[in-house]
């Protein structure tokens, strides 16, 4: 939680936007548990679905990373803009997305977010983009932080990329720009420790966060899978870059706890119990009552269920000659 | 003073950044005193000094920057110093700009143009010498443009700024200092033009009172070796040709092709680009493909010669197409 002390006293005074959970944090405990059991359900069930055959192509899931789209969401304001990556499904969710266009989507009907044009990684909805080119997407959500910065708006960008993201040069021309123009671009550096199947030893020299403070980008790392852990550091993060109007960058150490997409699971058992432990919903959820947790398993089981059996019956697209 | 391809492409800009605030400029050394490497922006960050971004080195994210405001509601115009570096703009064009419209069921839109200088006969050698649009042409969601000295290239400028979709905006250096062709004067005395009524506009020159023996289709600077030719055929040799210009490469509209060729069935396309898969081989299996009786038909491509350019004036030269060039092979269709 670097800076957190030199900088609650500015946000404090220099508060302009409300944020979402600007009263006590634990409040919202029922609240944010049922987001990251949402997502955890609902890609459980999409995992199901593609083993039954219901879906095709692929997808990449975002099961034990569900604290930090559950943490960042509680803090950014409805109206900000959000890139997010391949493994958009959580950020969607906990963005305020609706599961059932979500499922829609990924099974190609016309009622899906992009009428089925997009699937999995390639999503639009609101102020929530997505798409699938590692890199691709940073410089794309630094120029709407510029836009945003330029019509005075007061929305921020969020940007989600990974460790794998590292190895793309545009990342870096990317962040050059943002420093120079001093734009209101919140970096989000999702480190589950795998690009893909390449451990992130094989693929990242140096020092995560020195490569976004070489360029005078202010860092908060949390490595933590509690979503009250995350939450004060993003609020911090998100704060500096709406009252700043500059970026700045979060660095999440997480865990992957499924593959990367489908079938490309390299990892033992051993590696894949050890991480289990920091499984955000088992933390988070000591905070609840037991009558509470299966209060929200019904809540998410029926979200779920209705999303998937709703989107199952609905109509696939056409291709319009005009297209 | 007449005005230049380069003068109008310059003034267009400043008029439309004067009256539509959402147009921003982006790219390496554009600001004053220096102005572009070309001089396209001269003046413009001295007059709008906010909207004017000079940028690092960083082509990708220059495009990717201009993708990102154009999606937020402004208009951006991205220049790439040569065009030559449009290969390291190619996965913001292709995967991001072209695709986000189509891709989020026309959720959103894209309006960005990128200006790129392309083209060689200045001695610049294998790196900044090229002709890479056709790189570039058949990509589902992109325009790509290019203007002449015939059609107003400052109103073509600003017909891509106000598309809503991404233009790839071809400029060849040669034309910059060329002056805008004039009606009935100067080279075109001998013609008559018929202007087809697109966006993008095609033009159809033809020498009137003869039947056309030859179609000849080009756009861009290559016009003006097409011109030059057609003059040269009529001249030296009483070869009536038909001129047919494009405005617009990608998406391909090749209408006035098709009634040109019913009455000529020979055509001769013209480019920069390297000779193997490129804008004409399209051109021509389009006619082929389009035309009921195209088994009467013969055809040419004149364009250079499958090799990186040069930096030596007389390879670069042998590379490159030339009037002589097109002439040549005019003569071999219609013998």
């Amino acid at each position: 939680m670097r800076q957190w002390n030199a900088h609650i006293h500015k946000l404090n005074q220099k508060h302009i936007f409300p944020l979402r959970y600007n009263g006590p944090v634990m409040d919202n405990n029922y609240a944010l548990f049922k987001t990251m059991l949402l997502i955890r359900r609902f890609e459980e069930r999409l995992l199901d679905e593609f083993s039954a055959g219901k879906l095709v192509g692929t997808t990449h899931t975002y099961i034990g990373q569900e604290a930090d789209a559950a943490g960042i969401f509680s803090v950014v304001d409805p109206e900000d803009v959000i890139f997010s990556s391949h493994r958009c499904h959580g950020h969607f969710l906990a963005y305020g997305g609706e599961a059932y266009r979500l499922a829609a989507e990924l099974m190609g009907k016309a009622t899906g977010l992009v009428g089925g044009r997009g699937g999995s990684q390639h999503i639009q909805w609101r102020n929530f983009y997505s798409n699938g080119i590692q890199g691709g997407i940073v410089p794309v959500a630094t120029g709407m932080a510029l836009a945003e910065k330029v019509q005075q708006t007061g929305k921020i960008v969020l940007v989600f990329i990974g460790d794998g993201t590292l190895g793309e040069g545009i990342l870096y021309e990317s962040l050059n720009i943002a420093a120079l123009w001093s734009l209101p671009i919140l970096f989000v550096l999702e480190n589950n420790g795998y690009a893909q199947t390449t451990p992130v030893e094989k693929g990242v020299a140096g020092s995560m966060a020195g490569r976004f403070s070489t360029f005078g980008i202010p860092v908060w790392e949390c490595r933590s899978s509690d979503v009250l852990e995350i939450i004060p550091n993003a609020q911090e993060a998100v704060g500096h870059v709406r009252n700043e109007i500059g970026p700045g960058c979060l660095i999440l150490q997480t865990h992957r706890f499924s593959a990367h997409s489908k079938g490309d699971d390299l990892r033992t058992q051993e590696e894949l119990s050890r991480i289990r432990a920091f499984d955000p919903l088992k933390i988070h959820g000591l905070r609840l009552t037991e009558e509470e947790r299966s209060r929200a398993d019904i809540e998410v089981k029926g979200i779920v269920e209705d999303a998937f059996l709703r989107a199952e019956a609905d109509l696939s697209p056409l291709l319009k000659t005009a297209d | 003073m007449t005005d230049t391809v380069l003068s109008r492409l310059n003034q267009s800009l400043h008029s439309v950044m004067e009256s539509d605030g959402r147009v921003y400029l982006l790219g390496e050394d554009i600001l004053d005193p220096y102005g572009g490497a070309f001089k396209v922006t001269r003046g413009l960050s001295t007059k709008f000094p906010e909207r004017v971004l000079t940028t690092p080195i960083s082509e990708a994210a220059i495009m990717g920057v201009a993708n990102g405001m154009a999606l937020r509601g402004l208009r951006p115009v991205a220049e790439i110093m040569f065009g030559d570096f449009v290969t390291l703009i190619a996965d913001q064009l292709i995967n991001h700009a072209a695709k986000f419209r189509w891709m989020y069921n026309d959720n959103v839109r894209v309006p960005v143009v990128v200006r790129a200088p392309m083209g060689g006969h200045r001695g610049y050698g294998p790196t900044h010498s090229q002709s890479l649009e056709k790189l570039f042409l058949g990509i589902p969601g992109l325009n790509v443009v290019a203007p002449n000295t015939l059609g107003d290239p400052g109103a073509l400028l600003q017909a891509a700024i106000a598309d809503n979709d991404p233009v790839l905006f071809v400029e060849h250096k040669l034309l910059y200092t060329r002056p805008l062709l004039e009606s009935g004067r100067g080279d075109l005395v001998e013609f008559e033009i018929e202007k087809s009524g697109k966006i993008y506009p095609n033009y159809i020159l033809r020498i009137p009172n003869h039947i056309p023996q030859l179609t000849i289709a080009s756009y861009g600077y290559n016009f003006e070796l097409a011109r030059a030719a057609a003059l040269e055929l009529l001249m030296e040799h009483e070869i009536f040709s038909e001129l047919i210009l494009f405005s617009q490469l990608s998406p391909i509209d090749l209408d006035p092709l098709f009634d040109a060729l019913k009455k000529t069935r020979k055509l001769l396309t013209i480019e920069e680009g390297t000779l193997s898969l490129g804008w004409g081989a399209e051109v021509i299996t389009r006619v082929v493909e389009g035309s009921s009786d195209s088994n009467s038909y013969k055809f040419r491509r004149v364009a250079a010669r499958d090799l990186p350019i040069a930096n030596s004036r007389i390879l670069e030269e042998a590379i490159l197409p030339s009037v002589d060039d097109i002439v040549q092979s005019a003569l071999s269709l219609v013998s």
